[in-house]
């Protein structure tokens, strides 16, 4: 009889593993084709944004469309909307017209980099407190009922309103050597933001494991923290993911935002503000800076994209 | 035969299982719903026993008691002369359930291997174990495979090869082929057979299925609902398990047999008295 049961089995040996190397190599030739053409698209979706500024240029009205008195379309001149060579020249020439000026690229970068290390600070701190959110609120019924509300009323909190207060509360804190810094504030609001999808997808992900796959890790009296990490964790990634998107773009906004209404010196939200003040002598100034702020968020989204890389193995199979 | 292996068991050792008077009483919105009410059932050891009956009659509450899943609100149980805790906190039994269940972030090995890494096996031990259980389910060369690759079956069979891996002296197991179609029904039921007759283990085995129910066990024990009851035990003696046992006389009888017990009397009769208390 073992010798019956053996054959079936390895017949579905032969049919299991037969095709299934061919499916991986087709399934990852597929996965570059499918990255190639993302990269293609977007190149092709900057080229037509970058046709349709200059084909409103050309079409549109220098004073703008006016409806009732309303301006409804924005004027077309060069001080409101540069060329986007003008825009791109820009960025080599000096920032200022004081000797041995930077260039505009170099200062927008330093801007960007100083904003992206914040807001990754903002961003990880975010994570940290709605994942631990997440997992009292999971493992304390109580604490769900009781937070919960909480955590979705955090976020109707006007940023404006928040960010002196972090600043007045964060200048008052001093650990050691080690006074509050300017940047730190900022970050504190980033991870304001950036906590919030983390801990209600998190949530819905530690939650979704099945009563079957729960009990099993009980009856091989797994404790709390064990089934945490063997199946509650992984079970929550595919969950996770979609809510690290959402925090990483709140955290880039919520650190550009932050930087202006605390006036932190360094960042791509502080250039935005200065650079506006030019904007009638020179418009296309401005733009490097948005330009910048734009990169800053492509950059939070390329983190993202990485960890759903290396967390490629707790996705669903058909997403893999 | 079988009361014979028992008596030569009980004075060994303990019943694998040993319920008395055991009774679950749900607190639901609506009230009170009783769903188990005075059982006594024995499990040698070694013996493979099946809870069969019909939608509610208790018989997978009845194992999730043994279990330790959930609590008796009456009787005792006694699981290898143990408190259900104590052997839940031993790792005393392995269990099935309907769905496979395995994790789809781990290889088919590292599946087997979790309750072992549970125990703090170290991973050398915890590998051999894997590849052991691994021939022992038929399924020797899919150690690096994802769970997803594998068919329904074959998931099946890792799932018992999970159960078995802390090498327990008692399976509990509900339904764990009811989601498969009928080939491969017959054929992990063939292999359980096998399986048990070589690891020894104690079975304690809930199905729909009467014909399951009779291939596989040493005796059926026919449940009724509301509350959950037993209405009889059949004891089951046809030897060795063979295909060849699916078209015999005898076991077409004790089909039969467990069929009658089904919808027989005694259970109208312990529905009534149900309905009464």
């Amino acid at each position: 009889m073992t010798g019956a049961s053996a054959e079936p089995a390895t017949q579905l040996a032969v049919l299991g593993a037969g095709p299934e190397p061919a499916r991986v190599r087709r399934l990852r030739g597929r996965g570059w084709v499918r990255a190639a053409r993302r990269a293609a698209m977007s190149a092709i979706a900057l080229v037509l944004a970058a046709a349709a500024w200059e084909g409103y240029k050309a079409v549109g009205s220098e004073d703008g469309g006016s409806l009732l008195g309303v301006r409804v379309l924005p004027r077309a001149d060069d001080a409101s909307m540069p060329h986007v060579w003008e825009i791109l020249r820009r960025f080599g020439r000096p920032e200022t017209a004081g000797t041995g000026s930077h260039s505009v690229a170099v200062a927008v970068l330093d801007g960007v980099w100083f904003t992206f290390r914040v807001a990754v600070a903002g961003f990880v701190l975010g994570i940290l407190v709605g994942l631990l959110l997440a997992v009292v609120m999971q493992r304390f019924r109580l604490a769900e009922r009781g937070l919960l509300p909480y955590v979705v009323l955090s976020q109707t909190v006007p940023l404006v309103a928040l960010a002196p207060l972090v600043v007045g509360w964060g200048g008052r804190l001093r650990v050691g050597s080690v006074s509050w810094q300017p940047w730190m504030s900022v970050a504190v609001i980033a991870a304001y933001l950036a906590f919030f999808p983390v801990a209600v997808g998190a949530l819905r992900g530690l939650q979704s494991p099945p009563g079957h796959a729960v009990e099993l890790l009980r009856s091989y009296s797994a404790t709390w923290w064990q089934t945490l990490l063997r199946l509650r964790l992984p079970a929550a990634v595919p969950y996770l993911i979609p809510a690290l998107r959402l925090a990483a773009a709140s955290a880039v906004v919520g650190a550009i935002v932050a930087e202006i209404s605390t006036g932190t010196r360094g960042g791509i939200g502080r250039l935005v503000i200065e650079y506006s003040r030019e904007a009638t002598a020179d418009p296309a100034k401005v733009y490097t800076a948005f330009l910048g702020a734009a990169a800053l968020g492509l950059a939070a989204a390329g983190l993202v994209a990485l960890a759903d890389l290396a967390l490629r193995r707790y996705r669903p199979v058909q997403e893999r | 035969m079988l009361a014979g292996v028992g008596e030569s068991g009980a004075g060994t050792s303990p019943a694998a299982v040993e319920l008395t008077g055991v009774g679950k009483v749900f607190a639901g919105r609506s009230g009170e719903v009783a769903a188990l009410a005075g059982i006594d059932l024995t499990v040698v050891v070694g013996e493979f026993v099946t809870l069969i009956g019909p939608s509610g009659c208790g018989k997978s509450t009845l194992l999730r008691l043994v279990a330790d899943l959930t609590e008796p609100t009456a009787g005792t149980l006694r699981v290898n002369g143990k408190s259900p805790r104590q052997a839940r906190l031993d790792q005393d039994y392995g269990i099935a359930f309907q769905q496979a269940g395995l994790m789809d972030w781990r290889s088919v090995a590292r599946n087997i291997e979790l309750p072992l890494e549970l125990r703090g096996w170290d991973r050398r031990r915890r590998r051999q174990r894997a590849v052991e259980l691994l021939e022992l389910v038929g399924l020797p060369e899919f150690a690096d495979h994802r769970p997803s690759e594998l068919s329904g079956g074959m998931q099946q069979r890792v799932a018992i090869a999970r159960a078995l891996a802390a090498g327990p002296r008692l399976l509990l197991m509900d339904e764990p082929f009811g989601a498969l179609d009928e080939m491969t029904r017959e054929r992990l039921q063939a292999e359980l057979a096998r399986i048990c007759r070589e690891t020894e283990a104690s079975v304690v085995f809930v199905t729909h299925s009467i014909p399951e129910a009779v291939y596989l066990s040493d005796r059926v024990v026919v449940m009724s609902a509301r509350p959950g009851r037993v209405t009889r035990t059949v004891d089951v003696e046809l030897g060795e398990r063979t295909e060849e046992i699916r078209g015999a006389p005898e076991f077409f009888a004790k089909v039969t047999e467990v069929r009658e017990a089904l919808r027989g009397r005694r259970g109208a009769g312990s529905v009534a008295e149900g309905a009464q208390r």
